[in-house]
């Protein structure tokens, strides 16, 4: 699991690659809240083109980011996911909550 | 029903092995030459019944996972996720859409949702304190040969 985050005048890309799921959203999850609080972009996308898979976690995972960038004034973006991990955002009703690109 | 092939594959509940089973049903379903759509629908449900057994089965204590992939007649995959964790009092509800016991793990309660919707059938069998056992079959479609 890699993440890799650029940030540009409040807009920022955070580029996930490898697979989410129980184990290893923890981590991820800690790393994106602490740059989340401490930069407090106006907008973040989290691109999810390098992701190999993805199980519920990932659900879990992006709605607890969209609550907290809410919270921090902000605005999160799902881009890239295989059509695989777009099936399981789906399931998840996710597309009514943050925009997927 | 005949089994034509069969990998059981024991482990302890720590959440590294959600990944180590989903590598061991990858492995094992090499011979059944699933589509890449078939291989992600099987390798996430069973993430998800193992993630189950992590936090929810053995959330008290530690104990062992059993997996079992079958291999049936007319290109039929069975797998099995059992657990001797504390159970669940009401399966109904646990399977509803979004219910969960675990929300500051930020659990988003769609497990069971994934594995109904990535598998052809499933079963849950689960009492307190005995642990629970899931049953998921998949037909892979015919291709290849």
């Amino acid at each position: 699991m890699n993440i890799d985050i650029k940030n540009e005048n409040g807009a920022a890309i955070a580029r996930l690659s490898g697979e989410i799921d129980h184990h290893n959203a923890k981590e991820l999850r800690a790393e994106l809240d602490r740059f989340i609080v401490t930069a407090q972009p106006r907008e973040l996308a989290i691109d999810f083109g390098g992701i190999t898979f993805m199980d519920s976690s990932g659900i879990g995972l992006i709605m607890g980011r969209s609550k907290l960038m809410k919270e921090c004034g902000g605005r999160l973006e799902v881009r890239n996911p295989q059509p695989y991990i777009r099936r399981v955002l789906k399931l998840a009703g996710l597309e009514r909550i943050v925009r997927i690109r | 029903m005949e089994i034509l092939n069969e990998i059981k594959f024991i482990m302890p509940s720590l959440s590294v092995n959600e990944g180590a089973a989903r590598a061991v049903v990858s492995s094992f379903l090499i011979q059944a030459d699933p589509t890449v759509e078939e291989l992600s629908d099987i390798r996430t449900a069973v993430s998800e019944a193992v993630t189950n057994a992590v936090v929810h089965g053995y959330r008290r204590q530690k104990g062992n996972i059993e997996l079992t992939v079958r291999l049936l007649p007319d290109r039929v995959i069975y797998i099995k996720v059992r657990d001797k964790g504390c159970g669940i009092a009401d399966v109904e509800q646990a399977m509803e859409p979004l219910f969960t016991t675990a929300p500051e793990e930020e659990r988003s309660g769609l497990g069971f949702s994934v594995m109904q919707s990535f598998m052809d059938r499933l079963t849950v069998r689960s009492a307190p304190g005995k642990g629970t056992t899931v049953i998921m079959r998949k037909r892979l479609s015919a291709h290849g040969d």
